[in-house]
């Protein structure tokens, strides 16, 4: 039988609090009960009782697995050291086969992420004892002259002994390692590549598919970033130095996460939307902490928040795209939208209005606003000024043109866009045209918008907002 | 009801690569296939074999060989078994035939012999 005696607990009460974990951090949910004794894994001894243990003892909720080895890799990260992280990916990787070759005879364990780590840090030992054990045979070479000295590289093992040392909740260890992967040395798509992959538990093949990316692309950007972190020997701590900095990087990071699953959300591949849960879990983890908790983080995850909570409205039953103005605002998340407004009146402490404020406070107008037409554009547009002044960016003007559309007239709001229509950055951008055709539309002038939304189909666009596109233009037609 | 083993062979190398999330579906499906013949009362046991901890026994001329093995390198070893109650031998099959671990290996079913 697995870690602890299962047995005596009745089946289905997996949303029982973990009465004994020690000082309640908030996330995550629960940190491993103290380890009990003897080791882990194997079930000891002759398959007892007849009565099998298996099914529904502990829960599998949802991404455990991800999440579990997401911590167990920052765990064992900090206990190895930086220079052992694929170590520690190994063995934790090692971990999950062993549950999935266990857990469909045995069950769910009572604890399920203690049983994981568990399993890991027994790997990570046996992996240590042989490598010391080789470093004596390697030492013992060095010391004939006819060998070169081989570079020792034990680390000691007692430090893992207890992973699971309540003083350090597993929360912390993820914080650091995002800001670890986050480290300015490392191109940002190498920070994307490897947050998610160390602290969020996704695998080579489903980043390549979250970016589009082949998967051997991933694999190298990975391998590069890690000899990066060992050459420079990145330590496994927060940063005494430019933490400022380094959570700057860290949103960045994220937002780009959220932002690549938001734009796919719709889309066909269930990992892209994971993204987005992913990518609020991260800055969740930041905004809990009291080192990283600034009123940026807790903007930028208003705004996601905000974000998020209109996902259910955003496709229709034919997964097509439905635009903001004409969604169905009951199905919007009310809990995300009230957790939003928490985060968002958190962010007010701080001295400058980030970006992440400004963009914040206009999905908080939209999620206040009763329908479309009530929305308080004004404000929205006050807003996009602001966000103007900080720092400009043709997206911004875009959408500043949509919200000057509603506050002056759909013809404002194409003079406002010629700003930006000879903009090369935009040149690949279907919003552009798309958002022109809409304002043409408004207009009354159906050629104009046909002649947009022709233009918008030959860029690229995800498969819901091509659906979208077809069917707005095809009712600019009707005699075609 | 008759009694039949349900042994379970799958490449020990199935799992390589395999990502976190992928791994946890896997485990539901078989979960979900146990629960359900346990609620059906045609699940008696269920184990899952130690990797590369077994031993191979014979009898040479002088005395008995004792030689470690099968080892789980080798392809298609029993990796776990199932224990079923089922009616007959049709019935087992049925039964065996929605069970998940076919994605991944095969299943050899024997019955019990009753005395």
């Amino acid at each position: 039988m697995e870690p602890g005696t299962h047995r005596g607990r009745a089946a289905g009460q997996p949303d029982e609090p973990p009465a004994a974990a020690p000082p309640a951090p908030p996330e995550p949910p629960e940190l491993p009960a103290p380890p009990e004794p003897p080791a882990l894994p194997e079930p000891p001894g002759p398959s007892a009782p007849p009565a099998p243990p298996a099914g529904g003892v502990g829960a599998l909720v949802d991404h455990l697995f991800r999440h579990s080895a997401g911590q167990m890799v920052a765990t064992l990260t900090r206990i190895l050291g930086p220079r052992n992280l694929s170590l520690a990916e190994e063995v934790v990787q090692d971990a999950l086969v062993r549950a999935i070759e266990t857990w469909p005879h045995r069950g769910v364990p009572e604890n399920p992420r203690a049983w994981l780590m568990q399993v890991a840090r027994n790997r990570a030992l046996d992996c240590l004892r042989r490598e010391a054990s080789h470093a004596r045979k390697a030492g013992e070479l060095a010391a004939d002259p006819m060998h070169a000295p081989v570079p020792p590289g034990p680390v000691a093992p007692a430090d893992l002994l207890d992973p699971l040392d309540p003083a350090a909740p597993a929360a912390d260890d993820s914080l650091v390692m995002i800001l670890m992967c986050c480290h300015p040395a490392l191109a940002r798509e190498a920070q994307v590549a490897l947050t998610l992959k160390t602290v969020g538990g996704f695998s080579v093949d489903e980043i390549a598919r979250a970016f589009l990316l082949r998967s051997a692309t991933v694999a190298q950007r990975l391998v590069r970033a890690k000899r990066l972190l060992r050459e420079r020997r990145i330590a496994f701590a927060l940063p005494a130095r430019g933490l400022g900095t380094r959570i700057d990087s860290a949103l960045e990071t994220i937002y780009l996460l959220f932002n690549e699953g938001y734009a796919a959300t719709a889309g066909d591949d269930l990992v892209r939307s994971d993204l987005c849960g992913e990518a609020v879990r991260l800055a969740s983890i930041l905004a809990e902490h009291p080192a990283t908790a600034r009123p940026e983080v807790h903007a930028l995850l208003a705004l996601m928040l905000f974000q998020a909570s209109r996902l259910p409205a955003r496709c229709d039953a034919e997964s097509a795209l439905v635009l903001l103005a004409d969604q169905d605002r009951r199905l919007w998340d009310r809990a995300l939208i009230g957790r939003a407004l928490g985060h968002l009146e958190r962010s007010a402490g701080g001295e400058r209005a980030t970006a992440y404020h400004l963009e914040a406070g206009i999905a908080a107008c939209h999620a206040m606003a009763p329908s479309y037409a009530e929305t308080d554009w004004a404000q929205i547009l006050a807003y996009y000024d602001d966000r103007l002044a900080l720092a400009p960016s043709p997206v911004i003007v875009l959408n500043r043109a949509v919200a000057l559309s509603m506050v002056e007239g759909p013809r404002a709001g194409i003079a406002a866009l010629a700003e930006v229509a000879e903009d090369t950055r935009l040149r690949d951008y279907y919003l552009l045209p798309a958002t022109l055709a809409d304002l043409w539309l408004r207009c009354g002038e159906r050629q104009a918008a046909a002649v947009y939304y022709r233009r918008a189909l030959e860029l690229s666009c995800s498969e819901p907002e091509r659906r979208f596109l077809l069917r707005r233009l095809a009712a600019c037609e009707p005699c075609s | 009801m008759a009694k039949f083993l349900m042994l379970a062979r799958s490449d020990a190398r199935a799992w390589d690569g395999i990502s976190a999330e992928e791994g946890q579906r896997i485990v539901k499906q078989y979960i979900d296939w146990s629960s359900r013949m346990r609620e059906a009362g045609r699940l008696a046991a269920s184990n899952k074999l130690k990797d590369g901890d077994g031993r191979v026994l014979a009898a040479n001329g002088s005395g008995v060989e004792v030689k470690d093995g099968p080892y789980s390198e080798t392809k298609e070893v029993v990796g776990g078994y199932w224990l079923l109650e089922a009616a007959d031998f049709d019935e087992a099959v049925k039964l065996a035939k929605d069970s998940p671990h076919l994605r991944f290996g095969t299943l050899e079913i024997r019955a019990i012999e009753e005395m």
